[in-house]
């Protein structure tokens, strides 16, 4: 049971640092926020009684409480510009973003691992120069640009997939899954070259232990050493790396969806900062880290199913 | 030749150029980087305009020369920024160790869980636009990984034997660690802030594509490829141009720190 | 008489480094019978490992080998890596060193050992459990059950290199090769694990080559013994001639560093000379000790070929 507290108490630690650190930030620097709204001509007696409107003349710390609690309880304040509660805002956005950054992760795993256990197998000098550049190039493309790229040349040239928007999966299936394909990828890109750089250096460094050479002399195959016994070891350290990837493909999803046109949090995101409509962007900044932290919280659990040394 | 000398030579050759390219843009460009000319809109790169010209019939090799500076400003200017808080930070953790180590490094890995390109745009949500505020929020963003970096460094000087005999002797602690700290972590911050440069390059056309980062008349990579996208199909060149001086320039610093790193670790 | 298991002859390796070839074992020449413990005794660096790598095939892809290695009367040396798959284990096994490191963390201990007979034999999964269990409790582990289902930090030192035993021994090789199988163990457990050997060698009719650089263990297991130094067999022969009758001045030299009860006290004798290493061997300049003013009396005395090779050129 320790390591399951220790690793819940350190979930809560952190969603409470990110939280207060979110709130501090929006609260704490110069500028009202009921100025921002009503624009700098506003006389003072507007600003006031906006102020007391939003709760902005309570203590910092009493607003803190409040915040919090409301968001445990659903509620995430009211946007200044659709007037209508954040949840409610947020309700149509979170599937669009969902999808793209879980559909970026699937890809990321299925085409990653299988490419890295590939690339190690054949690891001689040349092809490593080779295939260790492009991993570099991979990982040093921004996302977006690259979501250009395959829009011009998968939607416009060969007219493959849309070129913007987002078809819901309630309507077809196979068309929603089109439109979120290319910005998936466009994520998924270079999280692919980390995952194969990772990978095969880990494997690489596994086939040196001992336990293989008891497999060689066991009289078992290439394969079965490779994926009886060297795989799992080698996934260990990777799965530390999928945790900071699925960081990446939320932070890379904001930019997307931007290129993409997908009506998700990101552009949301982007929006609401370009109309200061405080509540909103404090509530969706929180929201995609509470995200972040518990897939970060699962990937710990999951280290505990994989890994049998990692003691209950 | 070595496999991992050919990366740090590669990165070492693109940064150079690139840096090159930048000096050269003090001086020269082959026209005003801001001259419009709406007749020669959108023209396919050519002998006149060698990478095609833009929406305004600015030719976009001046802008790209001219958007160089701004890339290697905000990536320094982040570094410094970063650094420096990073390591007041960092050595602070690290030097005194125990409980102020504890508290100062639970609130940094707590920050260092959200995403880089997300915390920055809510600084810049709070600062306003502008480079200043770019470079800022940037540099706010690097302060987790180098004091990271400076306070592990710290925890490994701090046990070795020479830094343990002039604490004995009296030296005072600016002393140690200018004198004996600082050198022996100095190819950690090298390598550190190869690496970040070409995060800060990523971040800072991100954030200049969202409109949130760079803003005119001031340059920038990230800037013109949100320009582009709207002649993605009459001109193409544009945005695959200006895409790929980004890609050299963030594939350049990586393969530089990653060489440097692999060089440190095989002289250890 | 007894039947002939394991035949080496006029075995050499040589291995290359940086383009250049050293010698690394040269003119070995060896027989193990059946029902026989055959020690290979030698300081680190003369070639000991190198041999039982040769006999299982798992020599490091920059060697050479020349020369012959039969088992049962079928050369070992050029088999395709297919040939090699089916002869590990079913007809020689290993029994490793390190047994903190030997078996893999990540699966059950159980599932280490029934592997084997799932790749060699056609046993049902149950026959397989059934035998894994039978194994266990042949290596004197308590509770088989409880041992199949743990993984291998919740076992200790001692029943980790059980397990290692019983990893070489489930599917009944005709050769086993034990390497140090006792030198990374606490001294009770160590001699525990050599009365499990040698029960194990009373019951099986196999044959051992029990490799060790500790004079102790080999004298308890061994029926016939081979020296080693840099790449060479110094002397051989049966375990008591040797002990009481040893030929080479090398052989006298090792015996004479064996810690005695009686000598308590006394310092410990060790041999003045040093394993040279592989790049400074030269093939036809065995034993490679390059003489010195310092070194002369002592080269004189336990490799006495050298001096009249040198008189000679």
């Amino acid at each position: 049971m320790r390591f399951l507290v220790k690793k819940l108490v350190s979930f809560i630690a952190t969603i409470f640092i990110v939280s207060l650190l979110i709130f501090f930030i929006f609260n704490i620097l110069p500028g009202s926020p009921a100025q921002a709204i009503l624009g700098v001509d506003a006389d003072e007696q507007q600003v006031k009684l906006l102020e007391e409107e939003l709760g902005l003349n309570e203590p910092l710390h009493l607003r803190y409480i409040h915040w919090i609690i409301g968001i445990a309880q659903g509620d995430l304040g009211v946007s200044y510009k659709y007037g209508q509660p954040v949840a409610e805002v947020l309700k149509d956005r979170i599937p669009i973003s969902f999808s793209l950054a879980v559909i970026a992760l699937i890809l990321t795993v299925v085409i990653g691992i299988p490419l890295g256990i590939l690339i190690a197998k054949t690891d001689g000098k040349w092809s490593s120069i080779i295939l260790s550049m492009i991993t570099q190039l991979g990982i040093s493309t921004p996302s977006f640009w690259l979501g250009f790229i395959l829009i011009m040349v998968f939607a416009v040239k060969f007219g493959l997939f849309p070129t913007y928007g987002f078809i819901p999966w309630s309507e077809n299936l196979g068309e929603a899954l089109k439109s979120v394909f290319l910005p998936s990828l466009a994520i998924a890109v270079g999280n692919i070259a980390i995952v194969i750089r990772y990978l095969k250096n880990s494997i690489l460094d596994q086939t040196k232990e001992d336990y293989v050479r008891t497999a060689i002399v066991k009289g078992l195959g290439a394969n079965e050493i490779m994926y009886n016994h060297v795989l799992r070891n080698a996934l260990l350290p990777v799965l530390t790396v999928l945790g900071l990837i699925t960081a990446d493909t939320l932070g890379g999803s904001i930019i997307i969806e931007n290129v993409f046109a997908l009506p998700g949090l990101g552009s949301l995101l982007v929006t609401s900062i370009e109309s200061r409509d405080f509540p909103l962007i404090q509530s969706l900044i929180l929201i995609i880290s509470l995200i972040i932290i518990l897939a970060n919280f699962t990937v710990d659990l999951l280290y505990k199913v994989i890994d049998p040394r990692i003691r209950v | 030749m070595q496999r991992k000398s050919i990366t740090l030579y590669i990165g070492a050759v693109l940064v150079s150029i690139l840096f090159l390219m930048m000096i050269v843009s003090f001086f020269w460009t082959p026209y005003g980087p801001n001259e419009m000319n709406t007749k020669i809109a959108l023209q396919a790169p050519s002998w006149t305009y060698p990478f095609g010209t833009d929406n305004f019939g600015r030719d976009i090799f001046s802008r790209i020369l001219e958007g160089s500076k701004t890339a290697f400003l905000v990536g320094i200017t982040s570094i410094m920024i970063a650094l420096t808080f990073g390591f007041i930070i960092g050595g602070i953790a690290g030097y005194f160790g125990g409980i102020v180590d504890e508290v100062l490094m639970r609130i940094i890995d707590s920050i260092l869980a959200i995403p880089g390109i997300l915390f920055a745009i809510m600084l810049v949500s709070v600062f306003n636009t502008g480079m200043q505020n770019t470079i800022l929020a940037l540099g706010i963003m690097g302060i987790p990984t180098f004091a990271r970096v400076i306070r592990s460094g710290f925890m490994q000087v701090k046990e070795f034997d020479f830094v343990k005999s002039s604490k004995v002797k009296g030296a005072g602690s600016f002393r140690i660690i200018f004198k004996h700290i600082l050198p022996n972590i100095f190819s950690q911050i090298i390598v550190a802030s190869t690496l970040f440069f070409s995060g800060a390059i990523l971040a800072e056309s991100g954030l200049s594509y969202l409109g949130l980062g760079v803003q005119p008349p001031d340059p920038s990579w990230g800037r013109m490829l949100s320009e582009a996208q709207a002649y993605m199909t009459n001109a193409p060149w544009y945005i695959g141009i200006t895409g790929i001086f980004i890609v050299l320039l963030v594939l350049g610093f990586n393969m530089l720190g990653d060489g440097l790193r692999d060089l440190k670790e095989k002289r250890n | 008489m007894a039947k002939l298991m394991l035949e080496v002859n006029n075995l050499n390796v040589s291995i290359k480094v940086k383009q250049k070839v050293y010698p690394a074992l040269e003119d070995i020449t060896f027989k193990v019978n059946e029902n026989q413990v055959v020690g290979v005794v030698g300081e680190s660096g003369s070639g000991k490992s190198l041999t039982a790598q040769s006999i299982l095939g798992i020599l490091p892809a920059n060697t050479e080998v020349t020369g012959s290695i039969k088992l049962e009367n079928d050369e070992l040396i050029n088999k395709s890596s297919k040939a090699w798959q089916k002869l590990r284990s079913n007809e020689v096994s290993l029994i490793f060193q390190e047994p903190m490191t030997a078996l893999n963390p990540l699966m059950k201990v159980g599932k280490q050992i029934s592997e084997v007979l799932r790749k060699h034999t056609n046993y049902s999964n149950n026959e397989c459990y059934r035998k894994t269990i039978d194994i266990l409790k042949e290596v004197g582990l308590k509770r088989p059950e409880s041992i199949y289902h743990s993984y291998t930090h919740e076992l200790s030192g001692g029943m980790r290199q059980r397990i290692v035993i019983a990893i070489a021994l489930v599917n009944n090789p005709k050769l086993i090769i034990a390497d140090e199988p006792t030198t990374a163990l606490d001294v009770t457990i160590q001699a525990q694990i050599i009365d499990l050997l040698k029960d194990i060698m009373k019951k099986r009719n196999g044959a051992m080559l029990f490799i060790s650089h500790d004079w102790g263990v080999i004298s308890q297991v061994c029926d016939y013994v081979l020296v080693m130094y840099a790449g060479k067999i110094v002397e051989q022969g049966p375990m008591e001639n040797l002990i009481s009758n040893p030929q080479h001045p090398y052989t006298k030299g090792l015996l004479k560093a064996i810690p005695d009860f009686k000598k308590r006290g006394e310092a410990l004798y060790s041999i003045p000379l040093r394993v040279p290493a592989l790049t400074e061997r030269r093939k036809g300049n065995w034993p490679y000790i390059e003489i010195t003013e310092e070194n002369k009396q002592v080269v004189a005395d336990i490799f006495p070929e050298i001096l009249q090779r040198e008189t000679k050129e």
